[in-house]
């Protein structure tokens, strides 16, 4: 397991946890950061700015982490353009049609233990690792 | 207010993000993919991070559940609870896209701070998705449409 980095993940999941807590606390809101974009295209105005401000927190974050001189390498997409195009739909609709993603239901929803949230978890893994089992022993390999 | 304690907690989120790694598709593929675990090559991070994120989430939700935010007058709890049809198909086709590419919603939002063309191509065509099915959703049910769409984020 030489690409294991276990202090790096836990001080980093307690701080996606921090932010989830502090959103709820301050806000009344999930952070889930699918049900946040897609209110961003259906909310009445009064409900956008929040959702946009957390959307900007969210890509500050790697800017500032640079500045400071912590490394953000240019991340490695695999796939060629239609792939990740259809990757990119895949995600979009299905968060919507399960009404959350690796954040809404991964980390807020079992937090909650939610069986709604346990059951999409559960199922959005399975999916994930199939594909890429299929994708790199199978096809790839 | 509201926006100003929006952006603080995008940007601790963001800060768990880069911080733990799962920015990289290449480490949360390194997790997703199982069949490495033989060879050694299999990276659990993405366990830990989520481990971690759980055990603060569920003790800092406890403490939070009965009060009143502070700049809300009430909390949006999710409170649906079946587990139906669209909650599975949902999560399976995100799986799918996810185990494509290695990106979901957070850290492709938190990537566009790279400009990664790979990464912007993703995220326009998630958010092309998520239109798509708010305007499937108010065409295969006009009447309730109101509805639907203000409770679309029921879970988050």
């Amino acid at each position: 397991m030489a690409n294991f980095t276990p202090i790096s993940a836990a001080i980093g999941g307690a701080l996606i946890g921090l932010s989830a807590v502090l959103l709820m606390l301050f806000n009344g809101r999930i952070a889930g950061v699918s049900g946040i974009m897609g209110g961003l295209v259906n909310a009445p105005g009064s409900d956008r700015l929040w959702r946009i401000a957390f959307i900007a927190g969210l890509i500050a974050a790697p800017l500032a982490a640079g500045l400071a001189g912590y490394p953000v390498p240019m991340p490695k997409v695999p796939g060629n353009f239609a792939i990740i195009a259809i990757a990119g739909l895949l995600v979009g609709f299905g968060t919507r049609l399960g009404s959350g993603c690796t954040s809404g239901h991964g980390i807020c929803g079992i937090a909650r233990l939610s069986p709604r949230s346990i059951a999409a978890t559960m199922v959005f893994m399975a999916a994930a690792i199939i594909i890429v089992a299929l994708t790199r022993h199978v096809i790839g390999g | 207010m509201p926006a100003l304690a929006s952006l603080v907690c995008g940007f601790i989120f963001g800060l768990g993000l880069v911080i733990s790694g799962m920015v990289s598709p290449t480490k949360v593929l390194g997790f997703l993919d199982v069949l490495s675990i033989p060879s050694g090559n299999w990276d659990p991070s993405l366990a830990v991070v989520m481990a971690a994120g759980l055990a603060v989430t569920g003790i800092g939700f406890a403490l939070v559940r009965p009060r009143t935010p502070v700049f809300e007058s009430e909390s949006r709890w999710p409170t649906a609870s079946t587990i139906n049809r669209p909650l599975l198909t949902g999560a399976a086709l995100f799986g799918i896209g996810w185990g494509l590419v290695g990106l979901c919603p957070g850290p492709a939002i938190a990537d566009l701070a790279t400009l990664s063309p790979a990464v912007i191509d993703f995220v326009i065509a998630m958010m092309l998705g998520m239109v798509g099915y708010d305007l499937w959703q108010s065409r295969a049910a006009p009447q309730i449409e109101s509805k639907v769409l203000n409770t679309g984020t029921a879970d988050g």
